[in-house]
């Protein structure tokens, strides 16, 4: 139990997409513009890591792992299919993405309408597949293991996001000098509240 | 007086629309401004009038700050002459601490407002009296020790990237002072951390008589050795940033601000609350040696009042709303002395506490914002329904 809420804890703070790792930053900045919107995202993207961090756990630890299709009998305990987990893994986003969008057109069409073309790109996310990628190279002992660090990573995408539409939103009308408007200021930004984030780095829990 | 008036008056065609000096206009208005009272107004609008203007809350500001300046004047001096073994005197002591702090406020103000100017001129806009305070802010935070450029580098990073960027003063997300801080700490942590470059005259480790260590007492207490008096904290015998080390001088520049409104007494109240309850909450845990420092005393160390009272305070980087300031300097005084303890890297926890706070300052107010409204909204309803 304490090792899952030490896990969930890290994987917000110190291990956080977005401030300790840089991933997933395509709809990061370009769907920041409200607090509204860089919401749903947000909610989606947890919603989309808790599923299919775990399917992919189970399909790297029966499927792929060397070792792992020693429960269809012993002729097959020495196949080692790790070559296939990028495409299985982009399979299994890609499928869930495109439930998540059917789900969030049939519930809340002013979000699907928001979001738009990024809902779809979910799927390519760099967040995601990172999210699925780090749980196989860290190797999760557990399924409840994958599922907290999924959380936690999509808590973590979530905060970053929804803390730098709002900062964005009060910024609207500062006088920022041209070239810098847009982008450039959001990339600063990104950098500052890094160094924000870095208060984390290095804690022992 | 007189002279210099018709001094000014003389040369002020030049900078005016048409003259021959007419890109300087805003050198020349922030020289005249500084010096008397500008005799230009606002003609259109409805306005506040009010004699609280920019220029006289930031002077407020380095009033409040000048207890602390002078007793780290004397403190340097003090743990200079203690460091090698000599009896000095108040003058002795006060003079040493003068000598070696002065240059890092010239530095530190000729550096940044060198750049406010520079960005006023090109941009052409009016030089803003926002850098006064932070140019007083940040040699007040950085050990005795620092070299002179280091001090040029963080604050034009400040300035630059942490200010001008999102467009001067009043428009910055991050506090200038702290940003210049944490901008030497990742670079250059040598110089910033450990126990030597609290002390002037110590990173040499010349003549140092036995026995003496320059350890903070926050570096005392992650080791788990015997920490000073609370009295010796309170008063500021004990070495530190310049500006940190006594209690008492920030507490007569809290009460300034208080008094004159400048500071926010909600943000000042929240975060010592946030701290005291998080220094409690460990003393009921007392997992580890550190934990089980009494809240009060763990208060007392380190920068923790000094970033409560000027840094975290600041108008423009705090929360807007009053419900805002409570959340945001409860959550600043809980992650303070949370980081302090459990994070090993770094010995104190105020200025990324802070830093981190400022991040989310805009978020909690849009929340405290909707709030709002929804609740209006479900009262204009119901008055509507009866």
């Amino acid at each position: 139990m304490e090792n899952l809420l030490n896990l969930f804890v890290r994987s917000i703070f110190i291990d956080n997409m977005v401030f300790a790792y840089f991933l997933g930053m395509c709809s990061y900045l370009a769907v920041s513009k409200t607090v509204k919107t860089s919401f749903g995202l947000g909610i989606a993207v947890i919603f989309v890591l808790m599923i299919t961090v775990p399917v992919n756990w189970l399909i790297e630890n029966y499927l792929l792992k060397a070792g792992a299709l020693a429960w269809l009998g012993s002729e097959m305990a020495d196949v080692d299919l790790s070559y296939l987990s990028f495409i299985m893994f982009i399979a299994v986003i890609a499928a869930i993405v495109q439930l998540v969008e059917m789900i969030v057109e049939k519930m809340s069409p002013s979000l699907y309408n928001a979001l738009g073309i990024f809902l779809p790109l979910i799927a390519v996310n760099c967040a995601i597949l990172g999210a699925s990628l780090f749980m196989q190279e860290r190797d999760y002992h557990s399924i409840t293991e994958a599922t907290v660090y999924a959380a936690g990573s999509g808590v973590g995408w979530f905060l970053a996001i929804i803390s730098i539409a709002a900062i964005r939103e009060k910024i609207r009308y500062s006088n920022i000098p041209a070239p810098l408007r847009g982008l450039g200021i959001t990339f600063i930004l990104t950098g500052l509240m890094a160094i924000g984030f870095m208060s984390f780095m290095g804690i022992k829990i | 007086m007189k002279s210099l008036r018709k001094y000014l008056d003389n040369i002020k065609p030049q900078f005016e629309k048409g003259g021959k000096l007419e890109k300087l206009h805003s050198t020349f208005e922030a020289f005249e401004s500084f010096l008397f009272v500008s005799d230009k107004v606002t003609f259109k609008g409805s306005h506040i009038r009010d004699s609280l203007d920019l220029k006289r809350t930031m002077s407020v500001v380095i009033i409040a700050l000048v207890p602390a300046l002078l007793f780290g004047m004397w403190n340097i001096g003090y743990f200079h002459f203690k460091s090698i073994g000599m009896e000095a005197g108040l003058w002795a002591c006060f003079f040493h601490g003068f000598i070696k702090i002065l240059p890092i406020i010239a530095v530190s103000y000729i550096t940044g407002l060198g750049i406010e100017f520079i960005f006023a001129q090109s941009r052409g806009h009016e030089v803003n009296e926002g850098f006064l305070v932070s140019g007083m802010l940040i040699p007040l935070v950085m050990p005795v020790d620092i070299p002179l450029w280091m001090v040029a580098v963080a604050t034009a990073f400040a300035v630059v990237i942490g200010k001008e960027a999102f467009g001067g003063t009043g428009m910055n997300i991050f506090n200038p002072a702290l940003l210049a801080r944490a901008f030497i700490f990742f670079a250059y942590p040598g110089r910033i951390t450990g126990d030597f470059v609290w002390i002037s005259g110590l990173t040499g480790r010349e003549n140092i008589v036995d026995g003496f260590t320059g350890a903070t007492p926050l570096a005392l207490a992650s080791t788990g050795a015997a920490l000073p008096s609370i009295s010796d904290l309170f008063f500021g015998f004990v070495p530190g940033s310049i500006g940190e080390t006594s209690k008492l001088a920030i507490i007569i520049g809290a009460i300034i601000l208080l008094i004159s409104g400048i500071g926010s007494w909600r943000i000042m109240l929240a975060s010592l609350t946030g701290g005291l309850f998080m220094g409690y909450t460990f003393n009921l845990i007392g997992a580890n040696h550190y934990m089980q420092i009494d809240a009060i005393t763990q208060i007392a160390m380190g920068s923790f009042l000094f970033g409560v009272v000027f840094m975290a305070t600041d108008p423009v980087t705090a929360c807007q709303t009053n419900r805002g300031k409570y959340i945001y300097g409860f959550l600043i005084g809980m992650f303070a002395i949370m980081i302090r303890i459990f994070n090993p890297a770094y010995p104190e926890g105020t200025m990324m506490a802070i830093l981190l706070m400022n991040t989310f300052a805009p978020l909690i107010d849009h929340y405290v914002v909707e709030a709002n409204i929804s609740r209006r909204l479900k009262r204009a309803v119901k008055t509507v329904k009866s």
